[in-house]
């Protein structure tokens, strides 16, 4: 059985006898005999490091992980340079707490700064937070950022990404505001409904470029609707995306939003990942979370310290604007390391890679039966219609170590990162051809 | 303590200072920013607000702390000092120059304070 | 020390893709970013030696003693890490076909049947990322439950005024009017003041237990009885587990839900603020309203819906399984038993120095209060924290919980070992007598750390809140 006790029996005797007691069970007088547990919990026997790594590595084995994967949805294969994880697992950025003692926090809190800046850089905007749980929950924070009491209700594409949708619903709901969502048309937003959609109690439009479908919106005239019917604009971007496309702060949005798992975080089954949050300067004290500042220590030297914090829940409690304290600290720097390790340059050319091999990918398929639904340019995902037996498909794919595309009402959503190549997206092709062929 | 004679004050260390007509100026009195320490922002309330005498107005923030300003009177918020929100020092350095809000009265105001009787609050609380 | 945009030369980079072997496809032009993007350029060498400064100018649980109360700053087990970042885990896309992913599956509910057990609860969501992520979910609970069964008048969450800020963001995120209810005068839920708030509106009441002073509230049973006859519920915040696992669960002391702090009781690291996982765990009769990914899942048509995307933080829950399986149920409550000890003895050690704030058997922490130290010394608190730096300790909790003065809240945790805490204690012994001999010195500690007390003022008047290029 594993222990992390350093304490012999000897030593917890003594410690014992040193406070005047005798037995641990002395220690828990104050719990109330009826609800103290005379019986050990009903779990396993403890484990042996050994045999710990035999029972996960056994049960890693029964995860089938895809050499080839074309699928993306709001999670995305992308490669992670060896220096990235290096970089990450230093223990003291893996093993420290928020960093409230800035004397001795300053790598964190540097780390930190650094992101909020690369932030601010790739979406255009003027300040960053440190970072909320991903980029579902970062869109919900931002609808909450943009309220105020004349305007509640949130306008939401149903182009966004449906785990957003479903999360700012649910923020909405337990606030009592509303959350409607704008219809689509042709796979992006319906900027005529949306326009309809723009009453004086609207507080913001929630839109996702490129959005769930791959698509690239015409963000710039939604945010300028928004602003013209005086709500704001929350703009969901990809921030591989942002090394090419026009960014937020360029569209006029008051704040951008991005799931960051794209920068060098693994796809993990989904989490952790990095709710990337950055808004205009007029809206920097309706940001929640943490923020890093620069300031001088007593010496007069460069030091960096949490500030603003009179907005957060420990200090403002029921009237603080959000209840976040823990982030994705760690996620925020590996993102920043990751954009170290790639650079401007880098980040261009696999953004550009992206575009370069969905576009291969969109064609090569389109050759092999499944036409594009939908027009408008497109990042690095797409839809194709859908065949009579997308199951079948997949497991055909899943058969060649390919992880094929999304089914999703009314198609296909595909995805090219990077990591895939021209044989391996024909070989995808050549399996669907296949499968049509029979069907 | 400086306790302007002139000015009329709350038991919660706001003052008021009557203006020409209607209108009276609210701020935080010399104890309460003392008592703050170093002021970093301030949340003013919108020109047209109403407010009842008790209401929260605005609210003041240290590093450390939040603290509510309540309005010692009833009426209609109808100027904010908006050099504030740039430099909420001012607070510390002239209490009694940084008003927060013009409130414009709906009714005669209660339970004010003269500076002797807010004297002698300031020693009972102490 | 530099910035890495201060380190940046134009034209530095490493080489990481391969040549591409498809036709260019250049997005149009209307489309593409204008403004210049200047991210670092970087050797890797230098990035390396970049964040290896930076890990020196931090502090972790790796570099020394962590007493941070009520952040249960535990060691975090090295297998652990190695295992949850398996490739067979780290490689699996969240929406997979279940029959492809069967591994995280077994996992999450191997993780969900055991943490039931360990708080006597029946289901289990772990799709919150961090404690005040499962605060509103929990809340969220609670309140489909009342909706479903049509009262709409419960409008109203209870929190004890000792409780963590999070809880009434919580219960305002929720829509909720937060009740405080004052302490008695032991640091426990003063019975009679409860009485008196709860009500036809009261929706539930939010609890530690261990409270946020270190103390078991001996009442336990009788405080959910009164909140459940006035017909709320009782949310149990699970930040203070680590005292009490495997002697006491929340569901055996009238709770109905619960969360739970992964990276604080469970071992995973805590990552300089996260990523943590707050799962929340509820009796049978609240499983309909656990939220589930609508994409990834087949959520019930009364789920109170999603708050994030996906699952939760897959890889954190794995890292807290593989603690739960070494420790087994006999080695949670040794652990639990340890950190109760190990508090204990620093305390006893400590009383004839420092004023406790409740002078009494605590749990895994307990709370000093440094008042008395200020009004005859000057020194406060804050003084005697930074004076630890010096030491090469972290610092306890400052001025937490509100209702204590000059509060320093010391959690030492279990995997301590007693000459750890002899030397914290000595340390905090002579921070005492330097307060008494020479108050003024500890108002310029600590000296000795990569920089000195920073202007916290002029960072929160002026805010610089990024890299000026210009």
């Amino acid at each position: 059985m594993g222990s992390y006790v350093p304490s012999t029996a000897r030593e917890r005797e003594e410690m014992l006898r040193a406070i005047g007691l005798e037995r641990m069970d002395d220690l828990f007088r104050d719990v109330p005999e009826q609800v103290r547990r005379a019986a050990s919990l009903r779990l396993p026997e403890g484990l042996s490091e050994m045999a710990l790594r035999a029972r996960m590595e056994a049960l890693a084995a029964k995860n089938r992980v895809f050499p080839i994967v074309l699928r993306g949805a709001g999670a995305y294969s992308h490669y992670i340079p060896a220096i990235v994880k290096s970089v990450a697992s230093r223990e003291e950025f893996v093993t420290a707490y928020t960093p409230y003692q800035a004397e001795i926090s300053q790598g964190v809190l540097q780390s930190i700064f650094e992101y909020q800046t690369m932030v601010c850089e790739l979406t255009g905007m003027d300040v960053s937070n440190a970072s909320v749980y991903d980029g579902a929950s970062a869109a919900a924070e931002a609808a909450a950022m943009c309220r105020e009491r004349r305007r509640t209700a949130t306008l939401i594409s149903a182009t966004v990404h449906p785990d957003t949708i479903a999360t700012v619903q649910t923020y909405c709901r337990a606030a009592g505001v509303e959350a409607r969502v704008v219809p689509e048309r042709d796979g992006v937003t319906d900027l005529d409904a949306l326009r309809e959609m723009l009453t004086p109690d609207v507080a913001c439009v929630v839109l996702q470029s490129p959005n769930f479908y791959g698509a690239i919106e015409d963000a710039g005239a939604a945010v300028a609707a928004a602003h013209e019917a005086g709500a704001k604009a929350v703009l969901s971007c990809n921030p591989m995306a942002m090394a090419l496309l026009q960014t937020p702060g360029e569209l006029g949005a008051d704040v951008a939003v991005a799931e960051g798992q794209p920068l060098g975080l693994p796809l993990s089954y989904g989490g952790p990942y990095l709710g990337v949050m950055a808004a205009r300067q007029s809206l920097m004290r309706r940001l929640p979370g943490r923020i890093v500042g620069e300031t001088t220590d007593a010496d007069g030297k460069r030091a960096y310290v949490l500030t603003l914090q009179a907005r957060e829940q420990h200090i403002r409690r029921e009237k603080a604007g959000s209840n976040i304290c823990s982030n994705e600290a760690l996620c925020a720097l590996t993102a920043g390391a990751y954009l170290c390790a790639v650079g401007p340059r880098g980040l261009r050319e696999i953004a550009q890679r992206c575009v370069d091999n969905a576009h291969y990918l969109q064609s090569a398929l389109e050759r092999a039966g499944l036409e594009r639904v939908g027009s408008a340019p497109f990042f690095h995902e797409f839809v194709t219609e859908c065949p009579a037996d997308a199951e079948r498909l997949m497991r055909a794919l899943e058969d060649e170590g390919i992880l094929g595309g999304l089914p999703i009402p009314g198609g296909i959503l595909w995805c090219a990162t990077e990591t895939v190549g021209r044989a391996q997206m024909d070989r995808a092709a050549e399996v669907v051809r296949e499968v049509l062929a029979c069907s | 303590m400086n306790i302007p004679a002139e000015l009329r004050y709350t038991r919660s260390h706001e003052w008021v200072r009557q203006l020409e007509g209607n209108v009276v100026e609210i701020g935080l009195t010399d104890h309460a920013q003392d008592a703050l320490g170093d002021l970093v922002f301030v949340n003013l309330p919108q020109v047209d607000d109403s407010v009842a005498a008790g209401d929260t107005l605005a609210d003041v923030e240290s590093v450390k702390a939040v603290s509510d300003v309540y309005s010692p009177v009833s009426g209609r918020v109808v100027e904010v000092n908006e050099e504030l929100l740039d430099a909420p020092q001012r607070i510390n350095e002239a209490p009694y120059e940084a008003w927060m809000a013009r409130i414009e009265l709906s009714a005669e105001p209660e339970g004010l304070l003269d500076a002797q009787e807010y004297a002698k609050a300031l020693e009972e609380e102490a | 020390m530099q910035l890495i945009f201060e380190k940046s030369r134009t034209g530095r980079g490493s080489a990481i893709l391969p040549p591409s072997d498809v036709p260019a496809a250049p997005l149009p032009q209307a489309l593409r970013r204008q403004a210049p993007l200047r991210l670092p350029e970087v050797a890797e060498c230098d990035l390396d030696r970049h964040y290896a400064a930076l890990a020196r100018r931090a502090h972790g649980v790796c570099s020394g003693f962590y007493p941070l109360g009520s952040c249960t700053m535990k060691y975090n087990p090295r297998i652990d890490e190695e295992l949850a970042q398996l490739p067979g885990f780290a490689g699996v896309h969240p929406l997979q076909p279940a029959r492809t992913a069967e591994g995280c599956v077994e996992a999450l509910r191997e993780a969900e049947a055991a943490l039931c057990e360990v708080t006597g609860m029946d289901a289990m969501t772990f799709q919150p990322a961090a404690g005040a992520h499962g605060e509103f979910t929990g809340l969220l609970l609670i309140q489909a439950y009342h909706r479903a069964r049509g009262d709409a008048a419960r409008t109203k969450i209870l929190v004890p005024d000792s409780a963590h800020g999070t809880n009434p963001a919580s219960a305002a995120m929720a829509g909720y009017a937060v009740v405080n209810v004052p302490s008695g005068p032991g640091g426990c839920v003063d019975l009679q003041a409860l009485r008196a708030a709860v009500g036809p509106d009261t929706a539930g009441l939010m609890l530690t237990n261990p409270n946020t002073v270190g103390l078991f509230d001996g009442n336990i049973l009788e405080i959910t009885r009164i909140v459940h006859e006035a017909g709320g519920l009782c949310y149990y915040d699970g930040a203070n587990l680590n005292a009490v696992m495997g002697i006491a669960r929340p569901g055996d002391m009238g709770f109905d839900v619960v969360h739970l702090n992964l990276h604080k009781t469970f071992s995973t690291p805590h990552g300089g603020g996260g990523p943590g996982s707050g799962p929340v765990g509820c009796k049978a009769f609240l499983r309909g309203f656990l939220p589930d990914s609508r994409l990834g899942g087949h959520p019930g048509a009364q789920s109170v819906g999603q708050v994030r995307a996906f699952y939760g933080n897959f890889a954190v829950t794995l890292r807290a399984l593989c603690y739960i399986l070494s420790l087994g149920g006999q080695g949670l409550r040794e652990a639990s038993e340890n950190a109760v000890l190990n508090a204990n003895y620093m305390m006893h050690a400590l009383k004839d120095t420092y004023d406790m704030a409740y002078d009494h058997t605590c749990m895994h922490e307990f709370v000093m209060t440094l008042e008395r130290l200020k009004h005859e010394t000057g020194v406060s608190a804050l003084d005697v924290a930074k004076g630890l730096l010096d030491a090469g300790i972290h610092p306890p909790t400052m001025y937490f919980p509100l209702i204590v003065h000059e509060a320093l809240m010391v959690e030492p945790t279990e995997t301590e070992s007693r000459e750890t805490l002899d030397e914290a204690v000595q340390a905090l012994k002579d921070l005492a007598r330097e307060a008494r001999e020479q108050p003024e010195s500890l108002h310029a500690r600590p000296l000795t750390t990569p920089v000195r007390r920073p202007d916290e003022v002029g960072a929160a008047r002026n805010p610089k809140l990024r890299f000026d290029f210009a």
